[in-house]
């Protein structure tokens, strides 16, 4: 498999790249959705966190890559290795994985199905795990989530809810944990997401394409260094992409330390209902963001600067579309954060 | 050698592009072919097979490749016969280290578009189908042979972003001006060389200033463009890039993709750096092309011009830039730098070119409604417990039938495939009359009507066209999407005013929705208009004619068997809205008064009734 670019040799495209580390901080922020024109690196900032991720302990055998550490979540082949009288179970460190939906993947791998070979050799009735069980505990990437099929699109919507993937057909009935990030990208010229989908997107970002010459210099010549020499070209970025890795690490350690204070909370309610967002799936997700947020930068306590900075992605894609009107969200949001809490 | 390539002739043109190909085929990506089938496109392919190694896989892809053919997937035959998983492997797999024929790509589906992006991309064939998991490597290059005869006929967005060179191929102005004879010798010579080149700073700014000039806004354009002057260095035997091989890139890679003009024209820009550039309105600020106030210091470009061109020794900084900038110039055809000129870029063209609709040709996708008897081809799905029990009845005679003790006897009469059950996508064409002074306000209704269909058609995966007929013509607006960000934008500034050539209206709406049902989709036609004709099918004024005219268009329409509604906004509505729906066998309504609201109320009711 061909290494990826290194994370941190993206230049520019902060808001990008700050959603996808949030939502690795907090995967219960729900995923981000990276909407934009082509060629702006979408599929190269999901496919270099991959590479950023640090490891993660799963049980040694478990087709689900189970936390040994959490047994309420746990598939039903650890449970029975957990009874009350057995040892707890052999683990190992695994990369988290980062498991890629390609556009033509039909239902039965993306969901699971009948091993074909155990059914077709042995007759025996067994379940093979698909891409789901697989991107249990790490993230799951949709590159062109708006070409997605709509089956396809209903049936992740649903385990993406529920943390469980249940399967029922050829006569197998199966559940298995599936509590993943999802992470789409996409360009809106070529299709519109389906509200529920957009909905389930924690963060939504829109990239451009770099206008400054420099940077457009700058990204064609690292690109061009890499496809040169990719051994060098990562070994080069290393430190770097190491740096980011010791913050993702230590946020995620500092993230339930956050503090959230009433107040703050008002703050985000109020910013929601200044919006007009439905549900509240808009406020939850701004106050999770805005503690990553905090966790990343390193403070204690979440304060307006962190609404400031995440309001945007969090919200931009929860507004009741009206169709007549031509502002973008994103600059409506702007406008309701500047009016309520200052430029 | 280096004379060829100054001398724009397109046959030259269009070797240098296959010799370049076949120098670093998997880092430039491909070529957009464009040209009809026939002996100059033969003898093009012949070229490059001739640079390309020995044993090079050409391999060709339709255009409505299945899934499974593409990616691969479970070879049956021999699954049933080994009583395990037997991969097959697909065209992308097949033809790593080659060259992939895309036949007729301008007829190429968002799907398959979009699985060879994905390959371009990585390079790698992600096989998640059929109980399979397979990653195999896919170095390719892609050649999409784009036959299409008009703009409206483009090969799919994302594939032309992805590919180095779009190249024409028009007729030859004369076999003399044959280009160079590209060896296989002088090619392999490149392909080693190619590793050792360096291109320098200066050119790689310059590509991207240039790029940044002419509205070239896909970050992918200057790569491509670094890269093939690179392998131009590499072909010319040098091992680095220099200006010539940089104003051949901007030639090939840039000036196809161009938007926009660059404001000053080039004989009114004195060769100064202090000059700034003025600004094409509303854009972002291209940066001056001079550099010595944007861009930071390091290998400022005034290196590169001095050390080989010798006619520019007082080369100022900045001149690498406007150098390109004029190379791009002179290969945009005239007609084209007319239209970005006039600020209409290619905006039309780009637009038309992102189809996303999916073809309904396969009844593959979409609600399983149970099994049936079938052999399990074309991306059909086997319903394996269907099929093991259909088999199981029979296990016991066929073990003796058998000659060598197998668990389980399937046959082809066993099989069972999913039956799949999806609407047919419907795209709603509205054809507004856009002239006199109800015009504008019939617009903004329709305007609010569109965009309150695309609003909630993404349920029902529909799609909206929109046409515009006033003065002479008709006008397409909308080409048909689902986009709501393309439909604002293309809906935003809308023309009226003028005459009404109804006649001309009527045409354009049939050819659209025939276009429309070849691709397997329903078309439904949506007419705003008080049928009251003053425009005749030759642009002459006159009620009488332009109503004979616009009758018989109506004729014709009927002949084509399409649904339509007529819509008759016009404050009384009269009979010669009735007696033209008629004609056109559509159904008639007056709405006088019709809002967004209620215009896109009646169109729903249309779709429901009269779709099927």
């Amino acid at each position: 498999m061909a290494q990826a670019f290194p994370f941190s040799a993206i230049v520019g495209q902060d808001e990008m790249k700050t959603a996808i580390l949030i939502a690795a901080i907090d995967p219960s922020i729900g995923g981000v959705l990276v909407l934009g024109d082509r060629g702006t690196g979408k599929s190269t900032a999901v496919r270099a966190l991959a590479a950023l991720l640090p490891k993660m302990r799963a049980v040694n055998g478990c087709r689900y890559s189970c936390d040994p550490a959490d047994p309420a979540s746990r598939c039903a082949d650890c449970a029975t290795l957990r009874a009350p009288d057995q040892p707890p179970p052999k683990t190992h460190l695994i990369p988290v994985p980062v498991v890629d939906l390609p556009l033509g993947a039909t239902e039965d791998r993306v969901v699971g199905a009948l091993d074909l070979e155990r059914a077709l050799s042995q007759g025996v009735k067994a379940f093979e795990p698909g891409l789901l069980a697989q991107a249990n505990r790490g993230f799951l990437y949709i590159d062109e989530v708006n070409l997605l099929e709509d089956h396809l699109v209903d049936l992740l919507i649903d385990v993406a809810a529920s943390g469980e993937n249940v399967v029922e057909r050829e006569g197998l009935s199966v559940r298995h944990p599936a509590r993943f990030v999802l992470v789409g990208s996409g360009n809106p010229e070529e299709g519109e997401l389906r509200p529920q989908l957009l909905d389930r997107f924690g963060l939504s970002v829109e990239v451009k394409t770099p206008e400054l010459l420099t940077e457009r210099v700058e990204v064609v010549r690292r690109r061009d260094a890499f496809e040169q020499d990719r051994a060098a070209f990562i070994e080069h970025w290393k430190p770097e992409d190491e740096r980011i890795r010791r913050k993702l690490v230590a946020a995620r350690k500092r993230l339930h330390e956050v503090v959230i204070s009433d107040a703050a909370r008002e703050r985000a309610s109020a910013l929601c209902m200044a919006l007009g967002t439905d549900g509240l799936r808009g406020d939850l997700t701004l106050i999770r963001a805005a503690r990553a947020m905090a966790a990343l930068l390193g403070d204690s306590a979440v304060t307006d600067a962190h609404f400031k900075r995440v309001a945007g992605p969090a919200l931009r894609h929860r507004l009741r579309r009206n169709p007549l009107d031509n502002a973008g969200s994103t600059a409506r949001v702007d406008r309701a954060v500047a009016e309520l809490m200052g430029a | 050698m280096l004379d060829a390539w100054q001398q724009p002739t397109l046959n030259a043109d269009a070797a240098l592009v296959a010799a370049l190909l076949a120098v670093d085929p998997v880092g430039l990506g491909g070529v957009a072919l464009r040209a009809p089938a026939g002996p100059l496109r033969d003898a093009w392919l012949a070229l490059l097979r001739q640079c390309l190694p020995d044993k090079t896989p050409l391999l060709r892809v339709p255009a409505h490749a299945t899934d499974s053919a593409l990616l691969g997937g479970l070879d049956l035959a021999a699954t049933l016969q080994a009583g395990r998983p037997v991969a097959q492997q697909g065209l992308l797999a097949r033809c790593n280290g080659g060259v992939l024929l895309l036949a007729m790509a301008e007829r190429v589906g968002a799907g398959v578009a979009s699985q060879l992006s994905a390959v371009l991309d990585t390079q790698v064939v992600a096989l998640e189908r059929d109980g399979l998991t397979q990653r195999l490597p896919a170095r390719v290059a892609l050649v999409a042979l784009d036959e299409g005869a008009n703009d409206e006929e483009q090969m799919p967005a994302t594939l032309l972003d992805r590919v180095a060179f779009h190249l024409p191929l028009q007729a030859a102005e004369s076999e003399d001006d044959a280009p160079l004879d590209w060896t296989r010798a002088e090619v392999e010579a490149a392909r080693v060389l190619l590793p050792q080149v360096s291109v320098p700073e200066s050119v790689v700014q310059a590509l991207c200033a240039a790029s940044l000039v002419w509205g070239v806004s896909s970050m992918r354009a200057p790569l491509l463009a670094v890269r093939v002057a690179r392998a131009a260095a590499a072909l010319a035997g040098m091992d680095e890039a220099e200006e010539v091989h940089a104003s051949l890139a901007a030639r090939l890679v840039l000036a196809p993709r161009a938007t926009r003009m660059p404001a000053p024209p080039p004989e009114a820009q004195p060769e100064q750096d202090e000059t700034p550039q003025p600004q094409p309105p509303d854009d972002p600020p291209p940066p001056d092309t001079d550099k010595s106030d944007e861009t930071p210091p390091p290998d400022g470009p005034n290196e590169a011009p001095q050390d080989e061109q010798d006619d520019d020794e007082e080369a100022t900084p900045g001149t690498l830039d406007d150098r390109l900038i004029e190379a791009v110039r002179a290969a945009i055809p005239p007609g084209l730098l007319a239209a970005l000129q006039m600020g209409q870029a290619r905006q039309a063209r780009a637009a038309a070119a992102g189809r996303s609709g999916e073809l309904m040709k396969n009844q593959n996708r979409g609600r399983p409604v149970g099994t049936r008897r079938a052999e399990p081809r074309s991306g059909a799905r086997l319903h394996i417990l269907e099929t093991l029990r259909a088999a199981a009845p029979w296990q016991r005679l066929r073990q003796q039938q058998a000659a060598g003790p197998r668990r389980i006897q399937v046959r082809r009469e066993d099989f069972h495939v999913v039956r799949f059950r999806q609407n047919r996508p419907t795209t709603t064409v509205f054809v507004v009359d856009a002239s006199g002074s109800a015009a504008l306000h019939r617009l903004a209704e329709t305007k609010g009507a569109v965009e309150l269909l695309l609003a909630e058609c993404y349920v029902r995966r529909d799609k909206v066209a929109v046409l515009a007929f006033r003065g002479a013509g008709c006008e397409l607006l909308l080409p048909p999407t689902r986009s709501l960000a393309r439909a604002k934008r293309s809906l935003a500034a809308l023309p009226g005013g003028g005459g009404t050539p109804l006649a001309a209206g009527i045409e354009a709406a049939r050819e659209l929705a025939v276009q429309i049902g070849r691709q397997g989709e329903t078309a439904i036609v949506v007419m705003l208009t008080d049928g009251r004709a003053n425009i005749a099918r030759d642009g002459t004024p006159g009620r009488a004619k332009a109503t004979e005219d616009a009758l018989t268009a109506a004729g014709d329409f009927r002949l084509a068997g399409l649904s339509a509604l007529l819509i008759d906004t016009s404050p009384k509505p009269g009979d010669a809205s009735r007696l033209m729906a008629e004609r056109m066998g559509a159904t008639c309504v007056p709405l006088p008064h019709a809002g967004a609201a209620g215009l896109s109320q009646a169109v729903r009711l249309a779709t429901a009734t009269g779709a099927r």
